[in-house]
């Protein structure tokens, strides 16, 4: 049983769970409050729906998926970091790209 | 490199000379890991294409006339609530105990059932309020991004199936045990998608 601990699927607890879940809802519950009430200029409010999203995907991750810097989940980590970086240069290169794109087509602002 | 040297490297040593043994946790865990790494690259070329065609409504209907926030907070409070019972599901699983491992498997099949259902009424309502996968360039983002998350909420859901006939099967084995891990990796990472799905196109498309 002991190498099922290895690989990223550590074990978790009942309150580490519950943990994981309150942070969710309420880092769910805040983008969606403030997109309904529109209290907030554009600027900010995108800002904080960005910063809640990343704030939710390590709850997720620590919480979870008990990821930690362990010794023992360095290819998780290692891999996980590469394809950040990979996900990183894909979405934000293409919106550059078409971005300017459309700039030199004239077909928008 | 050898597989040796990765189980060296990451701290595998306990059982390097198992070699020969068919299945065990940990490498078939970080495979796994690896196939959920290489899921990403996909969600990211769909996220990609979405944000580039953003803007490109064909003159036809745009989100902020058809998305229903209520609607689609009750549909996220589903699929979160989903990866918490998928987690009391794996310590069940971690205690031996059957009925707990079961009682919360269902929980978490009838919460994906009922995203899955919600998300298709939606499709269906869009379609039918004249926003197909057809109707303009955005709306072909939309659907391929949301969609393919469907999907594997769809593919998840079968599996839980599946998995559930091999325990009754044969019980909590260590074979069953590696696979229900699997199945968690895979249905948190989807929690995780969806994260970015409702932040980047429902609570963004509607701003």
């Amino acid at each position: 049983m002991a190498t099922q601990t290895h690989g990223g699927a550590a074990h978790g607890s009942v309150k580490e769970y519950i943990w994981g879940l309150v942070w969710s809802i309420v880092l769910t519950a805040i983008p969606f409050a403030l997109v309904m009430s529109g209290s907030l200029s554009n600027g900010l409010t995108l800002a904080i729906i960005l910063l809640c999203a990343v704030a939710q995907v390590f709850v997720q991750l620590v919480f979870f998926l008990h990821m930690n810097g362990d010794s023992d989940q360095m290819w998780n980590t290692t891999s996980g970091v590469f394809i950040v970086l990979i996900v990183a240069i894909v979405v934000l290169g293409s919106i550059w790209i078409m971005q300017h794109l459309n700039h030199n087509m004239l077909m928008g602002h | 490199m050898s597989t040796i040297e990765i189980q060296h490297e990451a701290g595998y040593t306990g059982y390097v000379s198992e070699e020969h043994h068919h299945d065990y946790a940990g490498d078939t865990l970080l495979g796994f890991w690896i196939y959920i790494m290489s899921d990403c690259i996909l969600f990211a070329t769909l996220f990609a294409t979405y944000a580039v065609l953003s803007g490109s409504f064909a003159g036809g209907l745009t989100p902020a006339d058809l998305f229903d926030l209520n609607f689609v907070a009750v549909e996220t409070g589903l699929l979160l609530f989903s990866s918490f019972t998928f987690g009391m599901a794996m310590l069940g699983a971690q205690q031996k105990n059957m009925t707990q491992l079961l009682l919360w498997l269902g929980i978490t099949f009838a919460l994906g059932g009922g995203f899955l259902s919600m998300e298709l009424y939606e499709f269906y309502h869009f379609s039918h309020e004249g926003a197909g996968p057809t109707s303009s360039a955005y709306w072909s983002a939309f659907y391929a991004l949301v969609g393919t998350h469907g999907l594997h909420v769809f593919a998840g859901m079968f599996w839980m199936v599946i998995l559930v006939i091999h325990i009754l099967k044969d019980g909590i084995t260590a074979e069953n045990h590696t696979r229900l891990s699997c199945l968690s990796l895979f249905w948190h990472f989807l929690d995780i998608i969806w994260i970015c799905v409702f932040s980047m196109v429902y609570l963004m498309g509607v701003m």
